[in-house]
């Protein structure tokens, strides 16, 4: 939240700092290497293809999610209507899909349609209406949970083969849904560095009230985040369905939504907006992803793992949040104090 | 109280009840009741409104515990999961003793300061957003206690230790028994007020606010901060008290109360990212989310519709809330753009 | 610079699609059609329903004091291309694909099979067990079954599906390993595996509820109805073919409601109808939480309803305890047993039921006594009918879970 970079909207602001990123590769190497350590004292083989493609896929389905998520939380609001948004689009997808070829893609684009409309009443909630996110996304959960219990009792809709292949088609080792996944993310850093609205998500992030006062439309990039976060959750869904070869309702009670949030922070964005990327939220879903492959091919008991990854995500966020703002420092509200600045930029280690 | 006597605490309770958009709840309360009363006139029969506290009173000890952390600028996700702990906890080391009741409890209370002083430090000295420290927390919880007992909780609970969330303290003579989970409910609120009344609650909210400010001012945010959370890990553990009480013990006990904790406490006005909003309305929210279950009760409400209507309502109250704040407050400078914080507070 | 890097990495992308493209999705992967669960429409199958109905009195065949080895109108499937031979036969590896132990039904059976495994293990008749947990994730169960066919390891694969038609390509994958496959609790869409193990069925349990709650209640009498949660096959069959016999009933259903197995809902939700008016039966879809239901009858001081539960100890002593009028309908939870038993078999080569229907009885007030007395040493959350009695490990595997 320091001034500098929300005073100066345009100039590639919120770019992490150097070394937050790198720190988060840093940290998914140093998991890949304790995990292929650990499975080799137990005369086993972490990333052997099986176990690749399986870390892959796990990543390509939390990374959709968690871009979207990326943006959300880089312009300081949050999702928690992601895992309903899933469900409901695997049920659109797969029901207008009908088991017929010439349909996936209006399937596609039902889905893209559906969740955009989500993701933007999402928006206008939050924008118009000023309710918090926490809210309005927990709010929009329910009500797609109320519609989807009601309307559909259990899986829906008919995958055909061909859109199937979303699911299981690879190359190599990497499966096509992660390279769609990567894709994705490509266009999500171009987005940000690249377009006003992803530039100024930054800003809305950094201080919404400056940003306002530098001339950007705080309700714009806003909105935009929120659509675009529904629609890769939307993707996501389509992803289960293609996996599943049906829609599955039941989707929304697997935890997306934090999960999505626990990637995000692990890939260094910050929690209150404005600084961070999508680079770093890839890297946080393959710690992740690495973590349950590494349980696997340890044979961790189910209920340990959760032990572990509840202590590991907090380490691994602790570690690195020394290096980032106090976060105790000045709620938006009010404007820092003159004192301020340059107590931040020592505490930073000073930004340019 | 003492230099401004009563008329000073009702003018001020008055402004409480009445300010920050907290005056949404108490409409939205009174509406639900008077729609519920509407339908099944017996419902406002003493017997009823008293078995409705006993069910409310474990959600309004959460959200008092919640409305600390989240005054104080954070937000504790790990409740439901302690809540779950705990019972399964109780029952185990209890096992139908009525002698280790007390024993138990008492090391369930420690247990309980103990997990908020963890997410509270962890928060705090080791910098992690709340969020996760307390997501972090909820994993551990779920994962380790059924790590502990196999899959399933085993054992049972003793008489005495469900006679708090089940018993009834006394029986008085037109309104029948009253429960303790009412009393105990009300004690907890009551110490609450009081604590916002005391200099540390000012802190707190202080902290909340401004913690730059705060710090200035010579809180020690940290300090202040972390015991907000061993509040909530404790009244968690007070909470889980009267559930275990009041339905014994299930595998699935406490899961999502988290959620309804914040949302009762955020649809009592209260501003996630802290700062504002009063305990008494935190309560008022818990007691509305309950309200609203008893009315779709009462309406014979399709079970799988009530989500997509609660969360229609949660939506419209928080919205016509932050209306009112917005046009009642005085448009200051720095609130020209936004109308409470920013899009998302500091969670 | 920037764009001649991302043309580079785009050629080699491109030519690795075209040098190295494969699928791991099932080829015939089309599922079935005409598969009732899959259209997300009526859980109601007339003739599934009848045919259920009609099993519940069907002498199973089979050792009679083994119900896990006993089948109801089994037809035999021909095993002999799984059989192994020689070295081969020693210490096999078997592998199963587990959807969760998230509920005490589950943690119960988890520990029998555990125990079954053991004694074929002393017996040799497998080697390795080699087990993943998918948590209740679909799709974390999927990544495990691919995982087990990648290895190549698996002489044999279990699979206890998290959900009927989502898991149905991930067990068809399974099939065309050409490990012999065997599926059991849930079903899934497809006939590809060996032997498909599960007690009756979801329309025998809902229906013996509900015909006991018609036959012990007055006309007019009210039933309430507390279900778990929506969209899960086996409960939505409980609950199909309870409403089945309520409609063509004298008794006057309430409504129902869910409660995700919760006490503290559960005993929410009916003192709140209990303000309302009489509740004079309780219809469960599982036994979870039937405690806390009567103890709101308790609390509100009303007398008990009759009440249908479940196998599961907490309500049974309950039951003996308030001399209740009750009846407890079984999903077997000894079915935990024939998977393991099953696979062995299969890899002797011996022919098993292709749909092997376990019994499913209620307890009745008539054998209540047996079966608290049979698992008087047991915790509360363990299911009577858990048939493990005979294995090595009894009681203490049971008792310290």
């Amino acid at each position: 939240m320091s001034a500098p970079a929300a005073q100066r909207p345009t100039a590639r602001p919120g770019l992490p700092r150097p070394g937050t990123t790198g720190l988060v590769y840093l940290a998914l190497l140093a998991v890949l290497l304790a995990g292929a350590a650990l499975a080799a004292a137990r005369g086993q083989e972490l990333l052997t293809t099986a176990n690749t493609v399986d870390l892959l896929t796990r990543s390509s389905l939390l990374g959709l999610v968690a871009i979207g998520q990326t943006l959300v939380i880089l312009c300081r609001s949050l999702d928690l209507s992601v895992g309903y948004v899933m469900a409901l689009s695997s049920v659109v997808g797969a029901t207008a899909m009908a088991g017929q070829g010439s349909r996936i893609w209006l399937g596609v684009a039902a889905v893209v349609l559906v969740a955009g409309l989500v993701g933007l009443a999402n928006g206008l909630i939050v924008t118009r209406l000023k309710v918090n996110p926490f809210i309005t996304t927990l709010g929009m959960g329910l009500i797609i949970k109320g519609y989807l219990d009601t309307r559909y009792k259990g899986p829906a809709g008919d995958v055909p083969a061909e859109f199937q292949l979303f699911g299981y088609t690879r190359i190599g080792v990497v499966p096509l849904s992660f390279a769609v996944m990567a894709a994705v993310a490509v266009l999500a850093v171009v987005f940000l560095r690249r377009t006003r609205t992803g530039v100024h998500m930054y800003a809305v992030g950094g201080d919404a009230e400056v940003a306002r006062m530098s001339g950007v439309r705080a309700d714009r990039p806003l909105l935009a985040a929120h659509v675009l976060c529904a629609v890769t959750a939307g993707l996501a869904g389509l992803l289960i369905a293609a996996r599943f070869g049906t829609g599955s309702t039941l989707v929304y009670s697997s935890g997306y939504e934090l999960e999505s949030i626990a990637a995000v922070v692990l890939g260094g964005t910050y929690l209150l907006g404005g600084r961070g990327g999508v680079g770093g939220t890839v890297a946080g879903v393959l710690v992740l992803a690495t973590l349950d492959t590494v349980f696997n091919v340890l044979g961790v008991d189910p209920f340990f793992k959760d032990v572990l990854r509840g202590t590991v995500v907090i380490a691994a966020v602790a570690l690195y949040a020394r290096r980032q703002v106090d976060r105790a420092a000045t709620p938006p509200r009010f404007p820092p104090p003159p004192l301020l600045p340059p107590l931040l930029h020592r505490r930073t280690g000073g930004r340019p | 109280m003492t230099a401004t006597g009563v008329p000073g605490t009702l003018r001020r309770t008055g402004a409480a009840l009445a300010g920050g958009g907290s005056g949404t709840v108490y409409a939205l309360l009174a509406l639900v009741f008077a729609v519920v009363f509407a339908i099944n006139p017996s419902f406002a029969q003493p017997p009823s409104l008293l078995a409705f506290a006993q069910q409310a009173a474990p959600l309004v000890v959460l959200a008092v515990g919640q409305y600390l952390v989240i005054v104080a600028g954070e937000l504790d996700l790990s409740v439901g999961s302690l809540v779950g702990a705990q019972v399964v906890i109780a029952a185990r080391l209890i096992d139908g003793q009525e002698s280790a009741t007390l024993p138990v409890l008492l090391l369930m209370v420690a247990f309980g300061a103990a997990v908020g002083l963890v997410n509270g430090l962890v928060t705090t000295v080791l910098k992690v957003p709340s969020i996760i420290a307390t997501l972090g927390m909820m994993l551990v919880l779920y994962g380790a206690v059924r790590l502990w007992t196999g899959g399933a909780p085993t054992g049972a609970l003793s008489e005495a230790f469900r006679t708090a969330g089940r018993g009834d303290a006394v029986e008085l003579p037109l309104l029948g028994g009253v429960p303790w989970a009412l009393l105990i409910a009300a004690a907890a609120g009551a110490a609450a007020v009081a604590l916002m009344r005391a200099p540390q609650g000012r802190t707190l909210v202080a902290v909340g606010d401004n913690a730059t400010a705060a710090a200035f001012s010579g809180a020690r945010v940290w300090r202040v901060r972390t015991l907000a959370f061993v509040g909530s890990g404790v009244l968690a553990t007070l909470a889980a008290i009267l559930i275990g009480g009041f339905a014994g013990v299930t595998a699935q006990v406490g899961e999502g109360l988290e959620f309804s904790a914040i949302t009762a406490v955020v649809l009592g006005g209260v501003v996630l990212g802290g700062g504002r909003g009063t305990v008494v309305a935190a309560i008022g929210g818990a007691l509305a989310v309950e309200a609203l279950f008893t009315l779709f009760n009462q309406l014979y409400l399709p079970s799988t519709i009530q989500p997509a209507v609660q969360g229609l309502i949660i939506i419209a109250a928080v919205a016509y809330a932050s209306r009112e704040r917005s046009r009642r407050s005085p448009r200051a400078p720095a609130d020209a753009g936004g109308p409470e914080k920013s899009p998302r507070e500091e969670v | 610079m920037r764009r001649s890097r991302a043309l580079l990495a785009a050629g080699a992308a491109l030519s690795l699609v075209l040098t190295a493209c494969t699928t791991d999705a099932p080829t015939d992967g089309a599922p079935d059609e005409g598969a009732e669960t899959g259209t997300g429409g009526d859980w109601f199958d007339a003739e599934e329903y009848e045919a259920q109905l009609a099993q519940r009195d069907i002498e199973p065949e089979g050792p009679e004091d083994e119900p896990w080895l006993q089948a109801i109108d089994p037809e035999y499937a021909d095993t002999s291309e799984h059989a192994l031979e020689g070295a081969e036969r020693e210490d096999p590896t078997v592998c199963f694909s587990n959807a969760s132990v998230s509920n005490p039904w589950r943690v119960t059976g988890w520990i029998t099979m555990q125990q079954q495994v053991e004694v074929l293990q002393e017996s040799g008749d497998i080697g390795e067990f080699r087990v993943s947990d998918a948590a209740d994730d679909d799709n974390q169960q999927i990544s495990d079954i691919q995982a087990f066919v990648d290895s190549g390891d698996c002489d044999a694969i279990i699979i206890s599906p998290s959900t009927t038609a989502t898991l149905t390509p991930a067990v068809e994958t399974a099939c065309e390993s050409g490990a012999p496959v065997i599926v059991f609790d849930r079903g899934v869409n497809t006939d590809c595996m060996v032997s498909f193990i599960h007690p009756i069925g979801g329309y025998a349990y809902g229906a013996d509820a509900a015909e006991f709650l018609v036959e012990e209640l007055e006309p007019g009498s009210k039933v309430l109805a507390l279900r778990i949660l929506p969209g899960v096959d086996v409960l939505e069959h409980r609950w199909a073919a309870a409403q089945r016999v309520f409609g063509d009933s004298d008794v006057e259903v309430l409504g129902h409601e869910f409660t995700e197995g919760d006490g503290a809902t559960i005993k929410d939700l009916v003192t709140q109808h209990l303000q309302r008016g009489e509740v004079d039966g309780i219809w469960m879809d599982a036994g979870d939480g039937a405690v806390a239901a009567l103890e709101a009858f308790e609390d509100a001081g009303r007398p008990y309803p009759v009440i249908s539960g479940e196998d599961e100890l907490s309500f049974m002593r309950k039951w003996e305890e308030e001399d209740l009028t009750a009846l407890a309908p079984v999903y077997s939870n000894f079915q935990w047993r024939t998977p393991v038993l099953a696979a062995s078999m299969v890899l002797d080569g011996e022919e098993v039921p292709e749909e092997w229907v376990l019994p499913q009885e209620p307890v009745t007030e008539e054998d209540l006594d047996e079966y608290l007395e049979r698992n008087a040493e047991m915790p509360s959350l363990h299911y009577a009918k858990f048939g493990g009695e005979d294995l090595p490990g009894y009681p203490e595997a049971w008792q310290d879970r």
